[in-house]
């Protein structure tokens, strides 16, 4: 031994200077190296940000909705001109509203009816949903008919679109949904103060349109609120009773080893294999309706199942074998035990992994392609047999339509959806710094 | 009276027959409980198990059974010559009757007695109720139909009355049982303990249905179109079965071009997800303080809460124009010609945005993994020496590679079966190329877009869906088996 540190000792002095083990080098790859990682996260957060940013810039003017207040003239002679209301008021429904929307706006603009170039432009500052507000205006109240009401018009798309600055009016005239004439009579509505941006109540109720100024997310809402409902009545209880099956009592053998094996499987099946299951067994074979929320449900409860049993198994792995030791020692059955002391201690375990799920299933979209919820549902449906639609679905859809102020409609309703499942997962994220327990 | 009514019965029956067991509990103990076995709840609930359980099962059966029983011996009254046609029509004709027999049901007496007469035109008569007929009823349907209202009648008559007599039955048998010395609680727990069995079976059930129902739909398709040429046909162009030309109407099914769209655009997302997922892991679980970890954590894991379809919608108005904007730029400063190079819709487009979703599930996983590599084995490495990266790169990765393929598979599995992203960003040209910038489609793209619309059981141009849905689910079913048993195997390993 000495020999070999003697010589080491001997030029311990110039050891230093002599032999170079490269310390800068190394250290400036560890510098790189924890870059790299940092640039990563950020990478990462930067491309969150982005998304959320180029939602929300594109989508918070849907919440606004251009509106024409004018003095409206229910004339009798368009609506009703052979008075005949108080035999036929079903005449009253077919009358010809839109010119009489028409006749009020060219009024205010100054045009003459007879102008028919100018008239159809005008009729372009309006959106075509007047009809059925005028009609029901009416319909209901048929003693406006020869009077004078102050009415506030949905504008057109484009108008919408325009008023909000998403028109590029550097492009030529004739390349534009919106001309020159146009768009002076909107500066003018605009200075008398006739037109305006409100508060845009119609997205959250209307259902679909294919006007974008009419279209909403109403019927959408409801029929993801009856699909998280079915989920959630179906896939709590069938999820925590698989889970107390697999966690308390399933002896270990080769069967629940192939069930363990499985429900980690399910969890990872591709979405729309379920919605192909959903359509092939749910509606080709059982014969339920197509595009009605009790399939769309159904489907989305089997998807939810495993993520339920995976986190409530983990909850009840959670509660310290003391508590069951405890119970057992004071005569409880292994029932009582569970459903009296472990199952409740588990609870906030259990519900934050339902809420996850419920999440998830909110947003998913592609198995509810399959069973046709791409439909055109304007009516609310009252059952969850009615043909309805998604909240997710219908962004689809209205991605997929070429107008501009559906661009902004698809931003709104992405808003939407992010918010409510903001909600989720806050309420979850409280549920658990409220409830949870270390052991 | 309707299934609900009876179903509102038969759940006020349960809640009686709870109270009365409870109450012959009570009083059999006469105050003191202990010379029961069970508490007076058990059995209430013994008696109602008894009282509702059966009568349920008896009802969920016959609600089943007798629809088919009744269309078959409807059918079996149907005329000679009906019954000779092919099965299609003959269901056809079968609805008929089901409308008749719903108008039927609308008319009034006299009405009724005119239809059966044959003295009035049925067709108006019942349009005027608001039932539409396909066509005028000829007057063996008009039997079938009165058949038909007859036999259902009676068929529910019969349900319940048996469904009652079996719930009144059941509580008095149970409730006659309720005896001091009688187990109650064993009894009870053991229809939970069942209950609970059929629960966790459903998740084999589930399993079970996907396999069959796409096996099932998958050999329908596969009698018409050949395997060898869906597995191995290099043309993906499902013509509609009216509009081929010659004798090759049937269009053709290859999949090879939709599986190398899935596979480029997997692969694609792939080099984005795992770089950043790995070294934002690497970051995280190595040098990241405690508070920037709780912090950008979380951040991280949002990326995977937010639905693809605003993935896709991103995608669609965000990143593929400006892939295609910045190319048209970049072409211009390279070659004085302002053409874009990569298309809106291309596979860059939907591999870059799929990617980025893809990186938490990357990072959390691989997190995980390296975490649970022992303290040792790093204080070890740096107790000799080693910078920290240098302990990464030669220790903590190597030990923990394993893991990270395994987690690398599971997250290329859910790469192949996004769906959202790739219809709104991919493209539905199915072709086969090698150039990143121009679109391409997947699997999914056209399980959705073969779906969409009107659908045909019987057509090839539907069916080949669940072919498509089959082969995806095994490719990702044998990813995620084969990342599963990585993953075990590496835990174990350090356990």
């Amino acid at each position: 031994m000495t020999d070999v540190v003697t010589p080491a000792a001997g030029v311990a002095g110039t050891r230093a200077t002599r032999r170079d083990i490269g310390i800068k080098r190394r250290y400036a790859a560890e510098r790189r190296f924890r870059t790299y990682g940092l640039a990563a996260i950020s990478f990462g957060l930067i491309f969150l940000a982005l998304l959320l940013w180029s939602v929300f810039s594109k989508g918070y003017t849907a919440f606004q909705q251009s509106m024409i207040t004018i003095p409206v003239e229910f004339s009798e002679q368009i609506i009703d001109p052979d008075n005949e209301r108080a035999t036929n008021p079903r005449g009253l429904a077919t009358a010809n509203y839109p010119l009489v929307a028409r006749n009020a706006l060219a009024k205010v603009l100054g045009v003459s009816p007879d102008d028919r170039p100018a008239m159809r432009d005008v009729n372009g500052l309006i959106s075509d949903s007047v009809r059925g507000q005028l009609r029901d205006m009416v319909v209901s109240n048929p003693s406006v008919i020869g009077t004078t009401q102050n009415v506030a018009l949905l504008a057109s798309g484009n108008i919408d679109s325009a008023l909000k600055g998403q028109v590029d009016l550097t492009v030529t005239e004739q390349s534009r949904r919106i001309n020159d004439r146009q768009l002076g009579w909107m500066n003018q509505l605009m200075e008398s103060g006739a037109l305006a941006k409100e508060w845009n109540a119609g997205i959250f109720i209307n259902g679909a349109s294919s006007r974008p100024e009419a279209a909403g997310v109403g019927v959408a809402i409801i029929g993801s609120f009856y699909m998280m409902l079915i989920v959630l009545v179906l896939s709590l209880p069938i999820g925590v009773a698989a889970s107390i099956y697999l966690e308390e009592f399933a002896p270990k053998n080769r069967l629940t080893d192939l069930i363990e094996v499985n429900i980690n499987n399910l969890a990872a099946v591709p979405s729309i294999v379920y919605g192909l299951l959903g359509l092939s067994v749910f509606i080709n074979f059982m014969g339920a309706p197509r595009s009605a929320s009790l399939v769309g449900g159904l489907v989305l409860t089997l998807m939810t199942l495993p993520t339920i049993i995976i986190a409530t198994r983990a909850a009840l792995k959670a509660v310290p074998p003391s508590i069951r030791a405890a119970a057992l020692g004071l005569g409880a059955s292994k029932m009582q035990t569970i459903f009296h002391h472990v199952l409740p201690l588990a609870m906030p375990g259990i519900l934050t992994g339902t809420i996850i799920g419920l999440a998830h299933a909110l947003g998913e979209t592609a198995p509810l392609l399959l069973i046709g919820m791409v439909a055109f549902v304007a009516n609310y449906p009252t059952t969850p047999l009615d043909p309805s639609t998604a909240l997710p679905v219908q962004i689809y859809m209205w991605a997929n339509e070429a107008e501009r102020a559906f661009v902004e409609r698809t931003s709104g309703a992405i808003i939407i959806l992010l918010l409510f499942l903001i909600a989720m997962n806050v309420g979850a994220i409280l549920l658990r710094r409220r409830f949870e327990r270390r052991w | 009276m309707n299934t609900s009514i009876l179903l509102l019965i038969l759940a006020l029956i349960g809640i009686a027959s709870y109270m009365a067991g409870t109450r012959r509990a009570m009083a059999l103990a006469g105050g003191r409980l202990s010379t029961m076995h069970s508490r007076p709840g058990y059995y209430g609930s013994y008696v109602l198990v008894w009282a509702v359980l059966p009568a349920a099962l008896i009802l969920a059966l016959w609600l089943v059974v007798s629809p088919m029983l009744v269309t078959s011996a409807v059918r079996g009254e149907f005329p000679e010559e009906i019954r000779a046609q092919p099965e299609a029509a003959q269901s056809l004709i079968y609805g008929q009757v089901g409308a008749i027999a719903r108008g039927l049901q609308a008319l009034t007496p006299e009405e009724r007695e005119q239809v059966e007469a044959g003295t009035v035109e049925v067709r108006p008569l019942m349009a005027s109720k608001g039932v539409a007929l396909a066509g005028d009823p000829e007057p063996y349907m008009i039997e079938a139909a009165a058949t038909l209202n007859g036999m259902t009648s009676t068929s529910r008559i019969g349900m319940v009355v048996v469904v009652l007599a079996a719930a009144l039955g059941g509580a008095a048998y149970a409730f006659r049982s309720v005896a001091p010395r009688f187990r109650a609680r064993n009894q009870v727990e053991k229809v939970i303990l069942g209950s609970l069995v059929v629960a966790s079976s459903i998740a084999i059930l589930t399993t079970i249905g996907i396999v069959l129902s796409m096996l099932t739909e998958a050999i329908q398709f596969f009698t018409m179109v050949p395997p060898w040429e869906f597995f191995f046909g290099t043309v993906w162009d499902p013509r509609f079965a009216a509009a081929g030309s010659g004798g090759n109407s049937a269009g053709q099914f290859g999949l090879i071009p939709l599986l190398a769209g899935t596979l480029y655009i997997g692969f694609v997302a792939m080099l984005v997800a795992v770089p950043v997922g790995l070294f934002s892991a690497i970051y995280m679980s190595e040098y990241a303080s405690p508070r920037f970890r709780s912090v950008a954590k979380p951040l991280l894991e949002v990326l995977a809460g937010i639905p693809t379809i605003v993935y896709g919608f991103f995608a669609l108005t965000t990143v593929g124009p400006f892939l295609r904007d910045i190319s048209t730029q970049l072409n211009g400063l390279a070659t004085g010609n302002y053409t874009n190079f990569i298309q809106a819709q291309s596979v860059i487009t939907a591999g870059f945005v799929m990617g980025i979703m893809l990186i938490p599930y990357v990072s959390s996983l691989s997190d995980d993994i390296i975490t649970a590599v022992p303290r040792a084995l790093r204080d070890g490495s740096l107790g000799l020496g080693a910078t920290r990266s240098e302990t990464i790169k030669r220790v903590t990765l190597p030990a923990a590679l394993p893991g990270i393929v395994g987690a690398i598979l599971m997250t290329a599995s859910r790469a192949i079966g996004e769906t959202m992203i790739v219809v709104l960003a991919a493209g539905v040209a199915a072709r086969m190329q090698f150039d990143p910038f121009e679109p391409m489609t997947t699997v999914t793209v056209k399980i959705v877009s073969q779906l969409t619309g009107d659908l045909e059981f019987t057509s090839p141009q539907t069916l080949v869906a669940f072919a498509l849905g089959i082969t995806l689910f095994a490719i990702t079913l044998c990813l995620n088996i084969y990342a599963l048993y990585i993953v075990r195997k590496y835990r174990e390993q350090y356990e």
